[in-house]
């Protein structure tokens, strides 16, 4: 649009301003990092960004106990050793969490499932921040929610800390799969959608006219390979989240580096050979029927 | 008349919504990853993302001398906040191994306007156009030298956010993102790209 009126006030923490650094992100890998030294690997890698938290995901599913956001200190060294977007997560509910972490001044917050939720019902208001949210999501409804929240990225959720991507296929092609079935809905059939989905009508009717969700879709839990990032880009997620993945396996740099090479050249499978070749064992996977805790079960 | 290929460099960022624009006026706008898909465009989008990582990427990709041969050789180069980066001549506090290919002779400060929460969206005047146009600063890089050749198109607060020198225009924010295709257009018109009366308007307002 060309607008007429002349603004030059500087507007912060607009819905453009929160989505745009999501669309800067695309076709990157955002790397789990615990202290500054891991950020700095994984800035050498090629990461577009990197996630703050207190253990990787696996050993949060090792140790059990409550997991919270991260120690203040801990994010602030991370920040100074890197140059590129810094997130942190909060814990589903938590505000107070999420009121300190943009106090911090970090770049994106993520309303995590993979910490304890602190509020069995109700997800952060994330219109009442400058700072941009990314939630997870399990299908179109849930994702749809989180942005009638004011979640400015979805990521499906998959089940982190596993290395095991099923779950992340499963949540992703849910979702795309539900965005292609609105697309063919007719009018009268987008009502019964929205209560299906129990995801706001106006939303639903976005979707089915653009094809798209108005957010960008990242896909999270379980990439452990190349040839797994690679997969999930090809069923329509637009960029990766990788957690115990990359400092699970033998060769954290090596990992992180073919990773990220894979996400870019995700359709070529010849410079997938080669990236994934020398790499040395992944990170040990599990069966996710085995699991005592499903993360993925966390939110609402 | 054939439409001309207006390449958008793709190893990450925002390349889907350049292309969207470039499409909108009638350009082909594959996605380049590889040398080989290099050598067919007659112009080249630079988007925006993470320029430590483009960089990287550039090299693994053995795009690097490539791009660097085309841009000083006369590319048509449209270069987006990241993009802007890899255009410049020297860049500050970057990583010992940012790459600025040299194509303008101008000095940047990554992130010179800050972080995320201090990323804004506001209308700036820019030189030849009617009206303002609305621009999108993400964790912009921040001009702090201008070299002789190089024309600054509209500053904000005295530095310059829009550049041209011949076929190479570079941007601090993100014009792919304000629905506004006066930018991509005026810069594949001065570069003898698409003619400036171009039939296949999609020009809104």
């Amino acid at each position: 649009m060309v607008r007429m009126g002349h603004n030059k006030q500087r507007e912060r923490g607009t819905t453009l301003v929160k989505r745009g650094l999501a669309e800067m992100l695309k076709g990157g890998v955002i790397m789990d990092v615990v202290n500054p030294d891991d950020a700095k690997i994984a800035e050498d890698a090629g990461a577009v960004a990197v996630m703050a938290l207190e253990r990787v995901p696996s050993d949060i599913r090792r140790d059990g106990g409550v997991s919270r956001m991260s120690d203040p200190e801990m994010i602030q060294g991370i920040r100074a050793a890197v140059s590129i977007p810094v997130m942190a997560k909060a814990r589903i509910g938590h505000f107070a969490e999420a009121q300190m972490l943009e106090a911090i001044g970090v770049d994106y917050i993520d309303e995590s499932e993979v910490l304890s939720p602190a509020d069995e019902a109700h997800h952060i208001d994330k219109w009442s921040f400058t700072v941009p949210f990314v939630c997870g999501a399990t299908n179109l409804g849930e994702a749809l929610r989180r942005i009638s929240e004011g979640a400015a990225m979805i990521r499906s959720k998959g089940e982190a800390g596993t290395g095991n991507v099923v779950e992340a296929v499963r949540h992703l092609r849910s979702i795309t799969g539900d965005v292609g079935k609105l697309t063919r809905a007719d009018s009268a059939e987008l009502f019964e959608w929205a209560k299906r989905l129990q995801a706001p009508l106006p939303l639903i009717q976005e979707v089915a006219r653009t094809g798209q969700l108005p957010v960008p879709v990242f896909c999270a839990g379980g990439i452990a390979t190349p040839a797994d990032a690679s997969l999930v880009m090809q069923l329509g997620a637009q960029a990766v989240f990788v957690g115990s993945g990359i400092f699970k396996s033998e060769s954290p740099e090596k990992m992180a580096s073919a990773i990220v090479e894979a996400t870019t050249h995700y359709q070529d499978p010849a410079i997938l050979v080669k990236v994934s070749t020398g790499l040395g064992d992944a990170m040990v996977g599990q069966e996710t029927s085995t699991l005592d805790v499903k993360m993925a079960d966390r939110g609402w | 008349m054939v439409a001309p290929t207006v390449g958008v460099l793709a190893l990450q960022g925002a390349f889907a919504a350049h292309a969207t624009i470039l499409e909108s006026l009638g350009c082909a706008a594959p996605q380049i990853r590889t040398a080989e898909q290099l050598e067919a465009v007659d112009a080249l989008v630079v988007p925006g993302g993470e320029s430590t990582t483009m960089s990287m990427l550039l090299e693994r990709s053995q795009m690097l001398e490539p791009l660097q041969l085309r841009a000083h050789a006369g590319l048509p180069v449209f270069g987006t906040c990241a993009g802007l980066i890899l255009m410049a001549s020297e860049v500050c506090d970057g990583r010992d191994d940012q790459v600025a290919l040299g194509v303008l002779d101008m000095t940047v400060e990554r992130n010179g306007y800050g972080t995320q929460i201090d990323s804004f969206e506001t209308d700036i005047d820019v030189t030849g156009l009617d009206t303002p146009f609305h621009a999108v600063f993400i964790r912009s890089p921040l001009v702090t030298r201008l070299g002789p050749d190089v024309e600054a198109l509209a500053t904000l607060d005295g530095s310059p956010v829009l550049c041209r020198r011949g076929p190479v225009t570079v941007a601090a924010f993100h014009p792919e993102l304000s629905g506004d295709d006066r930018l991509h257009r005026r810069w594949l018109s001065k570069a003898g790209i698409i003619d400036a009366r171009w039939p296949r308007s999609q020009r809104s307002g």
